[in-house]
């Protein structure tokens, strides 16, 4: 078990922790390698953008997460805790903003809010949505799958048992919602809190398209490594950014020493009832949210058949001739495709497996504080920094794992750790909620600790463990920022040529590229959601 | 079972990273970086395979500040042979940090002398120049009754205020290389003022160099600070709009070609560069860029004002790369950050 845990440790010290050291020691570092001390902090701080740029990233991320959290918690819990019609349809739905690339939601924005855009006359005539004000609607719709995936995992599984009980003491349903429901997903609400700041902080991708010049943390960091080359100066500024993660770090401690089981061996899943008066609600919602999601893919859908938006609106199907706009074509497509699929199939296991050990196995101390730390880190990790950190780390002459550089295996490794905390998340919300009797009598009766939790732990949680592998295929299809240092010549991921063919002016074809992506994505999830309805029924041996 | 789960992600890991790079190959094969648009790409490699016929081209491809990051970054392990068609403010950077092997490619001393090193040997060859415009659109403006303007200075008239995109500075080496195209051309006290003006008709400054121009023919923008090529592309889609090259001088940069120090395949590189500057590649280049490094090749591309050779300014790279620290501070204390867009 300690050696399990103990490989962990090193996978995520090489995969994360080495390479994030290499790259953050640049801050101490004059161009030249030579240690200069907090110089640069000092003129960073000097600056009068820096305090600028910090508000701005803390208020529009605070107002993203008050915004979406609420709603992320009525859709997940209408989903899971109501008998609404639909409910896997929404389930799948729900992902729609993770299983496109970003640029969908930003072009479907800019048509339909832009200054040519549709709904431009909602907006106050001297407005505009180049700014916070579309900077906060495109996090909220990037970073609420995020939160509804954490979230319906935490109100996943219930014990009736306990609503029974509230019943029969004649508890109100506000009081039942207050002392049962709550503080079981407590787990679930701090971490998704924290996944959604986290995200709306540190990412770029929206900021730079759709923010204008409304400066953030994320584009500093942009500005300096893209813009100016200089490293050193982007690495204070990931420090900088970093400091979330740690607050991450100290909010999932306290969550979790308030955490207890909910899910006992004798417990009994909570199934709803049919009720009008809650159904009907959150039906609304939920459809009302669905229609925002699809309507949103809608739109991009019908850009990418437009020839050119909005001076020629004849429909056509050329741009999805991508040889015609990259040379690559439609090759790319597969190079993402079998990178999800690897990302997939080596996260999953890792992950859960980590996640079980840190849960069920390990004694706290160093080496599992350790491994703590390194999984919630990632996630404050602009991709951007992740990516140049590879390159220093990986491509030293010194390194002995340099002979991944340049391979699939490193874009591999790169999304399982760019995209490690949520999963982990999920996974540490899906453990937390069974038993620790399982285990004790397992022990009890002499079984293997491992045919435990092979025969117990894994298949109950399976539905967490699907959720996990598509997460990790669907990010690892559109992730560009730390990629995009990454590929090698000939392994360019479809992401990254979206990204171009919108840099190049080809914005019809990087929306249909987007598409096949989101259908290759969609295909996927509705496939798990297939498997995940035949598993409902034989969920837990009775 | 966790053991044997981890055993197998790693060996997994390593039998994808064997698997993928086996390619059995008898030619040469140079990885070249680049920032050359993507539809540049095969007919450059189609015709320096036909001409170096133990040669292949293996790209790296993205824009300009992120392949520049990229080589940087890997400074200490080179990966890239060649660099062909990247910024030429970008090589400096990349000699500055002795990245760049010394070679003078045969016939490099009949091109321009503003158009290659001037180092002895060279360091970089020149390609083309791609300038500073304004990418003007026709709808918008009949809309909003929009002058066209023919001069930087027609876009102080009040009328365009709130019309104007262009690219920021600190993000986009186009933004750069338009701020050092009006310090070369008005001096550096007037290109201050002048920009001081603009603030008040700039709606945005963006981070992308290309954006404004792509926003500016979606009619985001009535009018976007760009790169020239970028309108063609948008023009044949059905953009309505138009390119001005401003009569009053416009900046540019280069488009050049340098070897790699540390590559492992020197020999090959050199070939690659000396093909580089061959007349025939020239006009290679002529089909996409106006102006090129060596007199006397007509380009082919058309839409260009006779006199757009006269009416580039004279930058001298090396000064502006050794200010640009300066310069980028000085127009992020004046203009970055604006709370919101007007």
């Amino acid at each position: 078990m300690r050696l399990g845990l103990a490989m962990a440790g090193l996978l995520l010290a090489v995969g994360l922790v080495m390479p994030l050291a290499v790259l953050l020691a640049r801050a101490f570092q004059g161009p030249n390698g030579e240690f200069i001390g907090l110089a640069y902090f000092v003129t960073y701080a000097s600056t009068p953008a820096l305090l600028r740029s910090a508000w701005n990233s803390l208020w529009t991320g605070a107002l993203t997460t008050a915004i979406v959290l609420p709603i992320a918690f009525t859709f997940a819990y209408g989903i899971t805790r109501s008998r609404l019609p639909g409910r896997g349809l929404f389930r799948a739905v729900m992902l729609i903003p993770i299983l496109a690339p970003s640029l969908l939601p930003a072009l479907s924005l800019i048509y339909l809010f832009g200054n040519q855009g549709l709904f431009r006359f909602m907006l106050p005539a001297d407005g505009s949505i180049y700014g916070p004000a579309g900077i906060v609607v495109a996090q909220c719709i990037y970073t609420f799958p995020h939160a509804a995936i954490i979230l319906s995992v935490a109100l996943g599984m219930a014990d009736a048992r306990l609503f029974e009980a509230a019943e029969t003491l004649k508890a109100s349903r506000f009081r039942i919602f207050l002392d049962v429901t709550l503080p079981a997903a407590r787990y679930g609400l701090v971490s998704a809190t924290v996944v959604v700041f986290t995200l709306a902080v540190t990412d770029f991708g929206i900021p730079k398209v759709i923010g204008g010049q409304f400066p953030v943390l994320a584009t500093d960091v942009y500005k300096q490594v893209i813009g100016q080359q200089n490293f050193s100066m982007g690495a204070v500024v990931a420090i900088v950014l970093l400091l979330p993660a740690l607050f991450s770090f100290f909010a999932e401690r306290w969550a979790q020493r308030r955490q207890s089981a909910s899910i006992s061996g004798r417990a009994v899943l909570y199934r709803a009832k049919p009720r009008a008066a809650r159904d009907m609600p959150l039906l609304l919602i939920c459809l009302a949210v669905a229609a925002v999601l699809l309507g949103m893919v809608g739109m991009a859908g019908w850009g990418s058949l437009i020839r050119f938006w909005p001076y020629n609106m004849t429909l056509t199907l050329s741009n999805y001739d991508f040889a015609r706009f990259d040379s690559d074509g439609w090759g790319s497509l597969q190079t993402s495709a079998a990178m999800g699929a690897w990302t997939a199939l080596i996260g999953t296991p890792l992950v859960f497996v980590v996640a079980y050990l840190l849960e069920r196995g390990a004694r706290p101390g160093a080496l599992s504080g350790f491994v703590r730390v390194a999984a919630i880190a990632p996630l404050a990790v602009p991709g951007l920094v992740l990516g140049l950190a590879y390159i220093l780390f990986f491509n030293h002459p010194a390194n002995p794992f340099g002979f991944i550089y340049g391979t699939m295996a490193i874009l591999v490794l790169n999304c399982v750790i760019h995209f490690y905390t949520v999963a982990h998340l999920t996974a540490v919300t899906a453990i937390r909620q069974l038993d620790p009797e399982f285990e004790a009598v397992g022990a009890s009766l002499r079984v293997p600790r491992w045919r435990t939790f092979l025969r117990v732990t894994v298949p109950i949680s399976l539905p967490a463990i699907l959720d996990i592998a598509v997460y990790l295929f669907v990010n690892a299809m559109t992730t560009v920022s730390a990629v995009v240092f990454l590929y090698g010549s000939g392994s360019k991921p479809a992401s990254v040529a979206v990204v171009q063919m919108d840099e190049a002016g080809q914005v019809a074809a990087a929306a249909a590229m987007a598409c096949v992506i989101l259908a290759i994505t969609a295909t996927v999830k509705l496939a798990q959601l297939g498997v995940s309805l035949s598993l409902g029924r034989g969920w837990r041996p009775a | 079972m966790y053991r044997r789960l981890v055993a197998a992600a790693v060996s997994a890991l390593i039998v994808g990273a064997i698997a993928i790079p086996a390619e059995a190959q008898q030619r040469t094969r140079l990885t070249v970086y680049t920032a050359l648009e993507n539809e540049q790409l095969q007919p450059f490699k189609t015709a320096a395979e036909a001409a170096l016929r133990d040669i292949e081209i293996a790209w790296v491809r993205d824009s300009t500040g992120v392949i520049t990051a990229r080589l940087i970054a890997e400074r200490a392990n080179p990966r890239a042979d060649v660099i062909w068609g990247v910024s030429a403010f970008s090589l400096l950077g990349l000699e500055a940090l002795d990245m760049l092997e010394p070679y003078t490619p045969q016939g490099a001393e009949a091109l321009r002398p503003s158009m290659r090193s001037d180092r002895s040997p060279m360091t970089w060859t020149g390609m083309d120049a791609f300038v500073s415009t304004i990418c003007y659109n026709t709808a918008v403006a009949g809309q909003r009754n929009l002058p066209r303007p023919t001069t930087w200075a027609d876009l102080l008239n009040p009328a365009f205020r709130g019309q104007i995109a262009m690219p920021n500075p600190s993000s986009s080496g186009t933004g750069f290389l338009t701020i050092a195209g009006w310090i070369g051309s008005m001096g550096e006290e007037r290109a201050w003022q002048f920009m001081n003006g603009l603030h008040e008709n700039v709606q945005v400054y963006t981070h992308s160099g290309s954006a404004p121009c792509n926003n500016a023919a979606r009619g985001e923008y009535g009018l976007g600070i760009s790169l020239d090529m970028r309108a063609v592309t948008l023009r044949n889609q059905g953009a309505p709009i138009e390119i001005v090259v401003p009569t009053d001088g416009v900046g540019y940069d280069l488009e050049a070609t340098a070897i790699h120090r540390g590559t492992r395949n020197l020999d090959a590189a050199r070939r690659l560069a000396d093909f580089a500057v061959t007349r025939a590649a020239m006009e290679m280049y002529g089909r996409f860029y106006a102006i090129l490094a060596l007199p006397g090749v007509t380009a082919a591309v058309q839409g260009y004002p006779a006199d757009f050779e006269q009416r580039l300014v004279n930058v001298n790279f090396r000064e502006m790369g050794a200010q640009r620290d300066r310069i980028l501070a000085e127009w992020t204390r004046r203009f970055d950050g604006k709370s919101a867009p007007r």
